[in-house]
């Protein structure tokens, strides 16, 4: 454990309007898709010189509040499936507990850069898998013209709610099905598996809820809340009760986030379902690159490549850190744009109505 | 949005809710020394920062809520229907 005491960095007016910043913009794309920020806020917070294992506990302990008002008002447009988050984010808990402690055993046995290396190939495969569906699945509801119909399930999604397992069968209004709890057990164990290593929980969760079991995007992204409180809560608890929490740090984080997430909320009521996909997709996709990056940096360290120059690491790390925040201000700017277009939209099919009612 | 501009604003409410929420930060971060030294003891002290995250997002959430509902941003009339 770190010594807590010397730990707390001091807060001057700089620091505390780049949390704020970096606050809003992860609060308006976590709003949208449900995730996000984390990637860009734990590495922001250490290049303060925060210790490592307090930015993780700071971010997780802004992250259940946050989760928490975004669910709230995606409950309000009919978006939240509460009995499928719980269900979800229970076993997301396990997995962020299992997940911790396969972090250890790579960490006791591999050191430092070998733990780091195992987080950013992990983190490289799973995005470009599954980032480069979400992508090519959002291109493909965009060529088809088919972006305003409702969403259908695919043939994975309804193999999935085919199957009768007596005494396991719930119902999910996101799905409007019957589907078995073996199958989501699983999947929230894995999204909580990728939040405790590569802090990413969403990007496997959301497209999960969307391919495996059916539920249409808008519904997957403000369930995915659900789970981040859940998770987000125990893990707070978790490091709060070793002193990890910087309540300073968390708080500041919030402040910006929650005018991000009510905004990012708002959002979703103006955009076709597929944008969802294509901001998140888009997101996972440049952020792969920035970790990818930083493989060359671990391999140096580990001595499997020739050892790189102090500047060539400074250049690869400030690179990687310039990629994930262009990845997030890319996706908030989608969504403030897909958002206005919606808006403007909205007033001319308004104006139009009124005309033809002779009211103008 | 044009709903927006027929309904009553809650001005009120977001003016008292941010009054209560710039009282927390102000509170947060003049008594920062106090607080941080409190919440590293761990242990049942591990349930204040809950608690603070708690209260933080109710009033600061209800503010931030009812700011963008001031100015006029609000959810498309016509809502998406998910089944």
């Amino acid at each position: 454990m770190h010594d807590i005491a010397t730990s707390f960095i001091n807060l001057d007016a700089i620091t505390i309007l780049y949390l704020f910043g970096v606050g809003f913009v992860g609060g308006l794309v976590s709003g949208f898709i449900g995730s996000g920020g984390a990637f860009v806020l734990t590495p922001g917070m250490m290049s303060l010189g925060v210790p490592g294992l307090m930015a993780v506990a700071s971010n997780m302990c802004h992250k259940f509040p946050k989760a928490l008002v975004g669910a709230i008002k995606r409950a309000k447009y009919g978006q939240v499936d509460v009995k499928l988050g719980l269900i979800l984010g229970v076993s997301a808990e396990a997995g962020v507990l299992y997940g911790a402690g396969i972090q250890e055993k790579i960490k006791a046995t591999y050191g430092d850069a070998g733990s780091n290396l195992y987080v950013s190939v992990a983190f490289v495969v799973i995005l470009a898998t599954v980032g480069g569906f979400v992508l090519y699945d959002a291109w493909k509801t965009y060529r088809s013209g088919n972006a305003n119909s409702e969403e259908k399930a695919g043939k994975l999604a309804k193999w999935v709610q085919s199957i009768n397992i007596p005494g396991t069968m719930v119902y999910f209004k996101s799905i409007n099905a019957r589907v078995s709890v073996l199958f989501t057990i699983p999947l929230g164990f894995a999204t909580g598996m990728m939040a405790a290593t590569i802090a990413v929980g969403g990007f496997v969760g959301v497209p999960a809820m969307i391919y495996v079991l059916g539920a249409p995007s808008l519904m997957a992204s403000a369930t995915e809340l659900v789970i981040a409180f859940v998770m987000g809560l125990g893990g707070s608890l978790k490091y709060a009760l070793h002193g990890m929490v910087d309540i300073r740090l968390a708080m500041i984080i919030l402040a910006g986030s929650l005018f991000g997430i009510q905004l990012g909320a708002i959002g979703t009521t103006y955009v076709k379902p597929f944008m969802i996909k294509v901001v998140m997709g888009l997101i996972m996709v440049i952020v792969l690159f920035s970790r990818g990056l930083m493989v060359p940096v671990y391999l140096s360290q580990l001595g499997l490549i020739d050892k790189l120059g102090d500047s060539s690491v400074k250049l690869l790390k400030n690179g990687s850190f310039a990629i994930m925040i262009f990845a997030l201000l890319l996706g908030a700017f989608i969504v403030l744009r897909a958002m206005w277009k919606g808006r403007q939209a909205e007033r001319l099919q308004h104006a139009s109505g009124a005309l033809e009612h002779g009211e103008i | 949005m044009a709903q927006s501009s027929t309904k009553k604003k809650p001005v009120g409410t977001m003016i008292v809710m941010g009054l209560i929420s710039i009282a927390l930060y102000a509170t947060l971060l003049l008594k920062q020394d106090l607080i941080n030294s409190t919440f590293a003891q761990g242990g049942w002290y591990a349930f204040l920062p809950i608690i603070v995250a708690f209260v933080f997002s109710y009033f600061h959430g209800g503010f931030t809520g009812h700011f963008w509902t001031v100015l006029g941003v609000e959810a498309a009339r016509k809502k998406k229907e998910v089944k």
